[in-house]
């Protein structure tokens, strides 16, 4: 049988730089094959020439026994290849049907059929169950929302070949269950998908066989079935990864305290009444489904809003002034959620970034005038002692990879010394050696003493760094468990918001406490 | 106080609201066209410079005034294309670029002028388009000569309001223009090559904006002066900001602000003892009023001023 999709001897490099080197992969009908790798091993790189982004240098993609014609998108998508962007190419403000419809029909057409349109969308969406409106207005949809709008657009192409790359980045843990259920049942329908991960589980439950990528090349390809996790780890990343093991807690003072409180957050992620304390020497890890105000902690605590009631209580004291320069001022560091929207201005220099939070403290102005070569030499201390790789003190901090990027911002927090760590959702996005990277350094702060508040939704992070574990489920918090009797039965209970074993649990230790 | 009514119940009023509006409504749309896929066309100014200057010498040089329309959207289209080839492939600023053309296609204007009537002090003038009653609605009472009896390109200029609105909202091709506005990614992955629509679509919208000025020339002053555009261009980029980006909108604020412009132009010779320099600030003073009451809650196109690269983000 002739594979459905076959990419034979692709060579392509930037300049000095090879990103693919003679990279061979077939892909049979409806069969799921997972492209696994860092980032940066050239999995997007393969599959933009596969979609005619780039051209290869070398080597040809045979679609159904057919070579495509390099550099042609247009070629891709009539062969029947569609693609699922990892940043959607959507317009935000038109409606999913105008998203869908572009470039569908022939461009001097007169008059646009869109009732047809529309009947084969709702068609498809009824056939694969992608449930959109279709004249929803992209930009009101949730990020779920969008990768379904983003799918059924391959789907209207008539796509018999899905390409998806890094679909769960932007997903919270349930909307990436459901997206692999839907896409097991386009196999069903004699689809076949090829799906770009760097993630481990994802590889193991959602694929058939995986291919593994490593510096551009093929490393290696294993049928699902007679691999494990530890083995692909190993090959993605070239040598044996270990994430730190966490040495025992030796808790202190307690730092940072919650009393009842209340924020009405946006979009419904309010607080409504929360109490926690978080000890030196400690790692308080929350886990729970995005939106169930995990962001509005963070915001919290960071600094960024002030509670409707209730009290904050830092190092015993209450916070009077709920602002950012108070909390830093407090010695509160913070890893924020979102690494190029809030924690790092991507068009400014590596040391204007890493210096910038505290750009009023003594070290880095003085009159109101920036000390340069003292930020300078300060960066350059962060990024040679946090292995922040392909960063120049002068150069934009946009260039740098996610991994690295975090890196930075990690040094930019310990190198100040705080005594209490929020850590939001520290480890998205990035690959394999990069996580252990963070896990390591965020158990350096603990072992230094500091209080770490980590938020989560990757269950296996939070049980691996954490002393004491809770849940957040609408704006409230279960009680703590600690992370010893941790399961991912026990915790899937928790964020569901079911808390009498997570009662018991407590009551069992406090007496302990 | 009655001075003020009978201006507005003059016939005289109406029909110059009309004529004043079709140039703004021809540069209005461009600008839109233009913004609609994503770029900012400050070269307008200089571009309805251009289109006066070329369509006039056209007609002065023996052409018909449609063949004057038909050079000056030629001309526009050109202009268009330089400024598309340095924003677009080039993603120079838009800014800059478009300030640089209109400084640019001014002067060259003038220069032209010069070279072709090197001598004349005061501007030679050409047959211009005269009023086209169009028979039976000629002749409704008061809208008939204010609607009905305008020049052929007034009557062109409202076509392609109707027009526009139907490529942009019904046509394949405006869907495409649309969404390269909004996220030229987008455009790039279902097969579409944005760079191409850009150009194609600047040089379509920059085309509208030469006729448009050729209207001045060809319709109403009957010559070519260097400076008569008179910021008429920079009024359309607010327009097309006033109009949330929508040509059916754009007319509408062509029209208001001609309004503006003709009802001044009456009260300066009614009103005695205020300075005429009042009365010539009141359009405009108006149109900053009524773009901050519109266009808070426009939708602006998300990619506009944003250079397109392959691979980038």
């Amino acid at each position: 049988m002739t594979p459905v999709l076959e990419l034979s001897g692709i060579t392509k490099r930037f300049g000095h730089v090879t990103a693919n080197e003679d990279v061979s992969l077939h892909l049979d009908k409806g069969e799921i094959v997972s492209l696994l790798g860092e980032n940066g091993a050239g999995k997007t790189t393969l599959m933009s020439i596969l979609f005619g982004h780039y051209t290869a240098d070398e080597g040809t993609v045979r679609v159904e026994g057919q070579e495509l014609p390099p550099g042609r998108s247009r070629a891709a998508i009539r062969a029947g290849v569609g693609m699922v962007h990892q940043h959607f190419a959507l317009a935000p403000n038109l409606t999913v049907l105008e998203n869908v419809m572009t470039g569908t029909e022939p461009l001097w057409k007169l008059r646009s059929d869109r009732a047809a349109g529309r009947r084969k969308l709702v068609d498809l969406s009824a056939r694969f169950g992608l449930k959109v409106e279709p004249d929803a207005r992209v930009s009101d949809l949730s990020v779920g929302e969008c990768q379904r709008v983003e799918i059924l657009k391959a789907l209207y192409n008539d796509a018999r070949i899905l390409i998806l790359d890094e679909p769960t980045a932007v997903l919270t843990a349930q909307e990436a269950e459901s997206l692999f259920a839907t896409l097991r049942q386009m196999t069903g329908e004699g689809l076949s998908l090829i799906f770009i991960s760097h993630k481990l589980h994802e590889v193991m439950s959602a694929s058939d066989r995986v291919v593994v990528l490593r510096r551009g090349k093929v490393v290696a390809e294993r049928r699902t079935s007679d691999t494990t996790r530890e083995e692909l780890a190993e090959l993605m990343v070239g040598r044996k990864v270990e994430r730190p093991a966490r040495p025992p807690a030796t808790p202190g003072a307690v730092l940072l305290e919650g009393v009842d409180l209340h924020v009405s957050g946006k979009g419904g992620a309010s607080l409504q009444g929360i109490s926690f304390k978080l000890r030196a020497g400690e790692t308080l890890g929350i886990i729970g489904v995005s939106g169930n105000g995990q962001t509005t902690l963070a915001g919290l605590v960071s600094g960024l809003m002030a509670p409707d009631s209730g009290a904050l209580l830092v190092k015993g004291q209450t916070v009077a002034t709920h602002d950012v320069p108070h909390a830093i001022a407090a010695g509160i560091g913070r890893i924020p959620e979102d690494r190029n929207a809030e924690g790092t201005i991507g068009d400014m220099a590596t040391w204007e970034n890493a210096v910038l939070e505290r750009i009023w403290s003594p070290d880095f102005s003085r009159r109101g005038v920036v000390r340069r070569a003292a930020a300078r030499s300060a960066t350059e201390d962060i990024i040679k002692g946090y292995d922040v790789r392909g960063a120049t003190v002068d150069g934009r901090i946009r260039l740098l990879s996610g991994g690295n990027m975090q890196k930075l911002i990690l040094g930019r927090v310990l190198e100040a010394g705080p005594d209490i760590l929020v850590a939001a959702q520290p480890s998205r996005g990035l690959d394999e050696g990069a996580i252990a990277g963070v896990h390591e350094r965020l158990l350096e702060a603990r072992g230094r003493g500091a209080g770490v508040l980590l938020i989560s939704e990757d269950l296996d992070e939070v049980i691996a760094l954490s002393d004491n574990i809770r849940a957040i489920v609408n704006g409230r918090l279960s009680p703590a468990i600690p992370a010893e009797r941790a399961n991912a039965q026990l915790l899937g209970l928790m964020m569901a918001g079911d808390w009498s074993a997570a009662e018991a649990i407590e009551a069992e230790n406090t007496h302990a406490i | 106080m009655s001075v003020f009514l009978d201006i507005l119940a003059s016939v005289g009023m109406w029909e110059a609201v009309l004529r004043i509006a079709t140039p703004l409504i021809l540069g209005t749309l461009g600008v839109l066209l233009c913004e609609r896929v994503g770029v900012l066309n400050l070269g307008i100014e200089g571009i309805m410079t251009f289109g006066a200057m070329i369509g006039w010498l056209t007609v002065y040089s023996g052409g018909d005034l449609w063949t004057g329309m038909l050079v000056a959207a030629l001309g526009g289209a050109m202009f268009g294309f330089l400024h598309a080839l340095l924003t677009v492939p080039l993603g120079l600023s838009q800014h800059v670029t478009g300030l640089g053309i209109t400084l640019f296609a001014s002067s060259f204007s003038y220069y032209v002028f010069r070279l072709a009537v090197p001598t004349a002090s005061s501007p030679p003038t050409v047959e211009p388009f005269r009023p086209l009653e169009i028979p039976l609605f000629a002749d409704i009472p008061f809208l008939g000569p204010v609607l009905f009896n305008q020049t052929a390109p007034t009557y062109l200029a409202l076509v392609m309001v109707a027009l526009l609105a139907w490529v942009l909202y019904r046509t394949p091709l405006g869907l495409a223009i649309r969404m390269a506005g909004e996220n030229p990614h987008a455009v790039d992955a279902q097969g579409i090559d944005p760079i191409w629509l850009r150009i194609g679509t600047i040089m379509a919208g920059s085309a509208l904006m030469g006729m448009g000025g050729a209207f001045l020339t060809l319709a109403a002053f009957n010559s070519f002066f260097p400076t008569m555009i008179q910021g008429r261009g920079w009024i359309c980029v607010a327009l097309v900001v006033f109009a949330s980006w929508r040509p059916a909108r754009a007319l509408l604020g062509a029209l208001l602000f001609a309004f503006f412009d003709a009802y001044q132009l009456r009260l300066q010779t009614v009103v005695e003892g205020v300075p005429y320099q009042l009365f010539l600030m009141l359009p405009y003073v108006l149109s900053i009023v009524a773009l901050i009451l519109m266009a808070r809650r426009a939708r602006v196109p998300q990619a506009l001023m944003q250079p397109y690269r392959r691979g980038e983000r």
